[in-house]
């Protein structure tokens, strides 16, 4: 794994990498959303409602695996001082927030009719907006320090930190009683969705993986050329 | 552990010699929670509904104003780096800092709490829980606090941002408090929830020096 922490690796990779996930992403999304909207059945008792989930469910766990990413990264840039896992955390954070805000508006808009509420206090919802906010710390406190490496640093102990967060976001709807309905995907004993709904969400869901990875090289590819030009321009 | 109640003593000793910093959050926390029966108008019934409420955040925003000086002054003099260099660890040393703050926030607010409480009408019923779940939660408020107030020594606008590190990481201690407080006054059991409380504070005791220290030793570098 070392090999690819050199920056000029990482950019003849990413460079080949990346139209092909383009592509990837671009075809599964329309897959996805073609079976979705068109092949899917409506729910009996939601009816055409129930298609809000192809978006707030892909993305409520994209929400949760970019942050253990973002984690992860944080992690391996703490123990083996990787420049290249700071750049791919502050990277795929602004990519998590937007993730956890669509699951956060599309569940709103989706509990509106189905709950008579745009919003419950319960222990889903409130550890998903915890999440949000801790996307949101992690990037102002990347960016408060004059020193960037410091930033980046503080940012990254922030980021552990907030893991504890990822076990009570998923086991929420076990542990208290809530609105939200349980797990019906990952689960022990399969699925207890029907396959003419579930096979659409996993496509997009998977689409959503390649977006996010293409999302992530592209800005770690920014970072990347930017600090390059910072350096050209004032030889730091 | 000479190490340790070394550390308490000093900073005990330089929390009441230099004053005032005990008396500040105190006053805070009274004046913010008398805000309330304005804001909302004085009806008893909705005092008494809304009393555990206000307590618990009101003490944690007055926990959260004396955050910012938990190490800072120490780092502004140097004297945490001169600390840092003690054969003492740093999670000792920042454990003995949490004791001091607790000492010095926590356990103040705990002992006003009640009296505040009077003032909100709230149901007679409910102060022992009260008091056990102030007595629980507030130190997690500290070891907690320590985190935000680590990461963010010498960062600009540190206040502010301290409090959007830590508030969100507070909501679980704040839902549990409350929860314990109000169950109480409405004559149901509330062990579950200072059971639950005191797993918080179990934990944040275990882990939380690890990632302050963490964070003070990258201020360092």
């Amino acid at each position: 794994m070392q090999r690819f922490a050199n920056p000029a690796r990482f950019m003849r990779l990413s460079a080949m990498l990346l139209p092909w996930s383009a592509i990837a992403a671009a075809v599964l999304i329309a897959i996805g959303f073609y079976g979705a909207l068109f092949i899917a059945p409506p729910d009996y008792q939601q009816g055409e409602a129930v298609k809000i989930m192809y978006v707030h469910v892909p993305s409520a766990w994209l929400a949760s695996l970019v942050y253990a990413v973002m984690a992860v990264a944080s992690a391996v840039a703490l123990i083996w001082r990787h420049p290249l896992a700071h750049i791919a955390a502050e990277s795929a954070a602004p990519i998590g927030a937007c993730f956890t805000f669509v699951c956060l508006a599309t569940g709103s808009l989706w509990g509106e009719p189905m709950w008579g509420t745009w919003w419950v206090w319960d222990a889903r919802l409130t550890s998903v907006l915890v999440l949000f906010f801790l996307y949101i710390g992690f990037i102002a406190l990347a960016n408060a320090f004059d020193d960037r490496t410091r930033g980046s640093r503080a940012a990254a102990i922030l980021a552990i930190v907030g893991v504890v967060n990822l076990p009570i976001i998923k086991f929420s709807v076990d542990w208290w009683n809530t609105l939200h309905q349980k797990a019906s995907v990952f689960r022990m004993g399969g699925p207890t969705i029907a396959t003419s709904m579930l096979w659409p969400l996993l496509v997009i869901a998977a689409g959503f993986l390649f977006l996010f990875a293409v999302l992530l090289m592209l800005r770690m590819r920014t970072a990347l050329l930017r600090a390059k030009l910072r350096a050209l321009r004032f030889g730091t | 552990m000479s190490g340790f109640a070394a550390l308490l003593t000093r900073d005990l000793r330089l929390a009441f010699r230099q004053g005032g910093d005990v008396a500040n959050v105190v006053a805070f926390f009274a004046l913010a929670v008398i805000l309330f029966p304005f804001g909302v108008g004085p009806d008893p019934d909705l005092m008494a509904r809304i009393a555990a409420g206000v307590l618990w955040v009101t003490a944690l925003l007055a926990a959260l104003l004396s955050l910012e000086r938990l190490f800072d002054a120490d780092y502004q003099d140097g004297s945490l780096e001169a600390l840092s260099l003690m054969p003492v660890p740093l999670e000792i040393q920042v454990l003995a800092k949490c004791a001091a703050h607790w000492l010095t926030t926590g356990l103040p607010l705990t002992i006003i709490a009640p009296l505040l409480a009077l003032v909100l009408h709230f149901d007679a019923a409910g102060y022992p829980a009260l008091i056990a779940a102030l007595l629980l939660g507030t130190p997690v408020l500290s070891l907690i606090g320590a985190i935000g107030a680590a990461l963010t020594l010498g960062a600009r606008r540190a206040g502010v941002l301290l409090s959007l590190l830590v508030l969100p990481l507070y909501i679980p201690v704040l839902i549990f408090g409350v929860a314990a407080s109000e169950a109480a006054a409405l004559g149901l059991e509330s062990r579950p929830h200072l059971l639950l409380l005191a797993a918080l504070l179990a934990g944040s005791l275990a882990l939380a020096p690890w990632a302050a220290a963490a964070a003070l030793r990258q201020a360092f570098e």
